[in-house]
């Protein structure tokens, strides 16, 4: 089978908005682990990792909370976290990061880590 | 069992990919570490026809997808690791692929300096798109690092953010065109530190600075920043190649080319693979050339095809 993921465009993952607000109760909070990807609309990579992470969002669904965090309307976590690069991918797990990609990831890459820390 | 397998997303990639599945070639794409290539890097493309008012890089390369898609194409996400010499091809990354004809259309990814410091800051101070990052660098003190095209145009692009840039080149001579180097030096926010090379990035959790050296009289200048950009060019993404097509020095691969008009212009030095954009081609380096370049060698590995029945 095939592993293809099907290109929506930019407006992916409308549901699983996180914001400065919401930070504390959606990711630090969770009793699952958390994969946050920072983004933003003028980034041309983070429109490639878009669908990517929306992927990994259904195929973890009920075993880990997937979400996204516009940088731009969001600096204090991006800030807090030290996030200088986008796209970004934080793991969290019990309210802390352990794992911080940099860059472009595939799916393979995101479920591997995620299922390491599940 | 694919008619043409795609190595690579860039406009080469979905432009031959286009080409083959309205030919009724059953058609994959497999996209590669950088989904959608270098385009999507870029902020305003204005130099591609047929958008008068520009578009935006990862926006085109969407709907080249898209387009692509529309007449059959599949596209998984992986990246090849090795393919096979020999039609029928079998072609390798986290999973495995069969196809009649292969197009090579990986393209160039951006060079780093290779210093080992430079990895601990990725993300962390250093980055390789200007586009992407600047943002993170308000009011702040970076370097842009090359002497091309690029490093002017990502230096002149990152004054909109940060406080002081510094192009810092390792020879006395900048490469790029006068225009470019004309506005970088007109800017009030960019100076020069040339004929320097970089002995370490340092820091702690982040980028705090950079050690460099003199390449003339080996002075030592120590240059604290909050952030790097490394502009230095591009190197084709060939090396899972060697020993299947024969490349030169550099890892462009080589191709026939149009000396014999009749000829597959497009033809590796191995039958039945062909290649595009890029990868093969440091001169023009273009979106537009390189979606040519994939539109022709779509024909071509038609041609080889029909040649076949």
């Amino acid at each position: 089978m095939i592993d293809y993921i099907p290109y929506e465009g930019g407006n992916y993952m409308a549901d699983i908005q996180i914001t400065d607000q919401t930070f504390d109760q959606t990711v630090l909070k969770s009793d699952k682990p958390v994969l946050v990807d920072f983004w933003a609309v003028w980034c041309g990579p983070c429109q490639m990792q878009g669908p990517i992470v929306e992927a990994v969002a259904k195929e973890m669904e009920g075993k880990a909370v997937v979400g996204k965090v516009n940088v731009d309307e969001n600096p204090g976590v991006a800030g807090k976290y030290g996030v200088m690069s986008i796209p970004t991918l934080i793991i969290f797990k019990g309210g802390q990061p352990v794992k911080q990609l940099v860059g472009v990831q595939s799916k393979e890459a995101l479920m591997s880590a995620l299922t390491a820390v599940i | 069992m694919y008619d043409v397998i795609i190595i690579g997303s860039g406009p080469a990639g979905y432009t031959a990919a286009i080409y083959s599945s309205r030919a009724f070639l059953k058609t994959l794409v497999i996209a590669g570490p950088q989904f959608g290539g270098q385009l999507t890097t870029t902020t305003t493309i204005d130099n591609f026809p047929g958008f008068a008012s520009g578009i935006m890089g990862s926006t085109l390369m969407e709907e080249m997808k898209k387009q692509a898609v529309r007449f059959g194409t599949e596209v998984v996400m992986d990246e090849v690791k090795t393919i096979t010499k020999t039609s029928p091809f079998t072609v390798t990354g986290a999973k495995t692929y069969e196809g009649k004809t292969i197009i090579i259309a990986t393209g160039a990814q951006a060079k780093i300096l290779g210093i080992p410091t430079e990895v601990q800051f990725r993300g962390k101070g250093i980055s390789y798109c200007a586009t992407c990052d600047g943002f993170f660098f308000k009011g702040k003190t970076i370097a842009v690092f090359g002497g091309g095209d690029t490093a002017m145009e990502e230096a002149t692009f990152l004054t909109k953010f940060v406080e002081k840039v510094t192009v810092i080149h390792r020879r006395e001579e900048l490469r790029a065109s006068k225009i470019m180097i004309e506005k970088a030096k007109k800017d009030p926010k960019i100076s020069f530190l040339l004929n320097k090379t970089v002995d370490a990035f340092y820091g702690d959790t982040v980028l705090k600075g950079v050690k460099l050296t003199d390449a003339t009289t080996g002075e030592k200048t120590d240059l604290p920043l909050d952030g790097a950009f490394i502009a230095i060019g591009h190197t084709p993404a060939t090396a899972f190649l060697k020993d299947i097509v024969v490349m030169d020095d550099k890892g462009y691969v080589q191709i026939r080319g149009m000396r014999i008009p009749t000829d597959a212009h497009t033809a590796t030095t191995t039958d039945g693979i062909f290649a595009a954009g890029d990868c093969v081609d440091s001169r023009y380096r273009q979106g537009i050339v390189a979606a040519g370049m994939g539109s022709m060698a779509a024909i071509d590995a038609e041609k080889w095809l029909e040649g076949k029945k």
